[in-house]
């Protein structure tokens, strides 16, 4: 099934979504790697809120290339990077700012998983290095924050997007987790090739 | 026109190249595999890539935003007017590259952070020097992105396991890559050597021509069983499952210690991006383009 959601995306939506379908995001994607999930968690321990809100909206595993133009910004490139080096927060990240959707590559784990079904979140695999892809999406930047201190592959850049994607839903709010079960198969099937190696 | 401006020049236009321009025998490899591709998930990845890949030529903007760790492999001719002051010169085209491309700033100081020029003394951009007979400078760019060097592997295996535990080690560590990498791959395997230099052979080893099999009929034979069985794997396009996992595999070998089997796996994502400028001392450029 293919889905257009607008953000910010109702729970009710979120848990329609199924591993293999595809979607495309209208509304607001903001950029978070590690050192912003770890800087916007640690605010969060501390009673404070980040800059941004991230409820109900898609927060995008991104260190993108950008340019100043005018008195804006005008971003050159911004395809996904590894989500897996999230992990370690993410289900954190969830379970504070209750974002509706994750954008990035290579899938996530157990933890991750985990929290989308318990909160009601998904993970959308956008395909790796199709920067320019993503930049067709991509319709302004409406702000930034902590570029001065993270640097701009680190920062939040706050996009606005139109029909922004398309992104294969990997992590669904049931459990399903289709980068898990293929991890599973090739495991299987390296055995078997070492097993048989002459 | 002085010899350093005529270099610095080539280099910009050689990260140019790299960021912009996907091989054409990449893009035809692909097409071909997305129409052979079963699964409508695999096949989308392809399409994004190819979409992707055409926008980077026309617009001449970077295909990923991950541009890389600026790298350069050098062949310095005995006669080429230009000595010392060559990693200057390619130390200015990065910084020019990095605003005029543009490129990420990726070189990232441990201590006082992102350095925002790609450039951080001594050692980056990386430079790979070799000194060969001859008036020309051989110059190709290689900048190589963070996600597939993040699952490079390096093991020194134990002499007594022989080819079959350096076959295995590949297997076990393109399972290990996943999908974290972007996948599908190119793979480079470096035998041999010692513990740090097989991890170079295996770099040199993605800059070999595209499905151009080894000189040696029996490291070529290898090569072709390894990438068959890569394959076997099924990790997939983007790692999905569907689609290609490994796109090519070169092994480069040398001589080992009697009491050690270093194996360097250096993997590269999609974006395998390099390209070559032969530069003759007249100051003469001829770019190859090819994969």
């Amino acid at each position: 099934m293919e889905y257009h959601l607008k953000t910010p995306v109702p729970e009710a939506e979120v848990r329609k979504l199924r591993v293999g379908d595809v979607i495309y995001v209208t509304g607001t994607v903001i950029t978070a790697r590690d050192e912003a999930h770890l800087k916007s968690l640690e605010l969060h321990e501390a009673g404070k809120r980040p800059p941004v809100d991230f409820k109900g909206v898609a927060v995008f595993h991104c260190g993108p290339i950008m340019r100043k133009a005018g008195k804006g910004w005008e971003t050159v490139a911004a395809g996904p990077t590894t989500s897996d080096r999230m992990e370690i927060f993410q289900d954190k990240f969830i379970e504070a700012f209750r974002p509706a959707v994750i954008i990035g590559k290579g899938g996530m784990g157990d933890r991750t998983s985990k929290a989308c079904q318990q909160y009601g979140c998904v993970y959308g695999a956008f395909t790796g290095g199709a920067a320019l892809l993503a930049v067709k999406g991509i319709k302004g930047v409406r702000d930034v924050f902590w570029l001065e201190e993270l640097g701009m592959p680190e920062c939040l850049w706050v996009y606005d997007v139109d029909d922004f994607g398309p992104m294969i839903i990997t992590i669904d709010a049931h459990g399903g987790n289709l980068t898990a079960d293929v991890k599973k198969l090739v495991t299987a099937r390296r055995d078997r090739i070492m097993a048989e190696m002459k | 026109m002085t010899i350093e401006k005529v270099v610095e020049d080539t280099a910009v236009e050689l990260l140019r190249i790299t960021a912009t321009e996907y091989p054409k025998e990449y893009v035809k490899e692909l097409e071909k595999l997305m129409k052979e591709t079963r699964g409508e998930v695999g096949k989308s990845q392809m399409v994004s890539i190819l979409e992707d890949v055409a926008l980077a030529r026309k617009e001449s903007w970077p295909m990923c935003q991950d541009t890389g760790l600026v790298a350069f492999m050098v062949k310095l001719g005995d006669e080429f007017p230009l000595r010392s002051g060559l990693k200057e010169v390619l130390v200015n085209a990065t910084r020019r590259a990095t605003k005029e491309i543009p490129l990420r700033p990726n070189a990232v100081d441990m201590l006082k952070g992102n350095t925002n020029d790609n450039v951080c003394d001594p050692h980056v951009p990386i430079l790979y020097v070799e000194l060969v007979p001859g008036k020309n400078l051989e110059l190709t760019a290689m900048p190589k992105g963070g996600g597939s060097s993040n699952v490079a592997a390096h093991r020194m295996l134990k002499p007594g396991l022989g080819m079959k535990g350096v076959k295995n080690f590949v297997i076990e560590a393109l399972a290990a890559a996943g999908s974290l990498g972007c996948p599908p791959y190119f793979v480079g395997v470096g035998v041999g050597a010692s513990e740090d230099y097989c991890m170079v052979l295996a770099k040199k080893a993605l800059l070999k021509p595209f499905k151009v099999r080894n000189t040696d009929p029996k490291i070529a034979t290898i090569e072709e069983e390894l990438l068959t069985k890569v394959n076997e794997l099924g990790i997939g396009a983007m790692g999905l499952g569907e689609g290609p996992t490994a796109l090519d595999l070169h092994i480069e070998m040398a001589a080992r210690h009697p009491a050690s089997l270093p194996v360097g796996i250096v993997i590269s994502c999609w974006a395998l991006r390099h390209v070559k400028a032969t530069i003759g001392a007249d100051g003469k450029v001829r770019i190859d383009k090819s994969a």
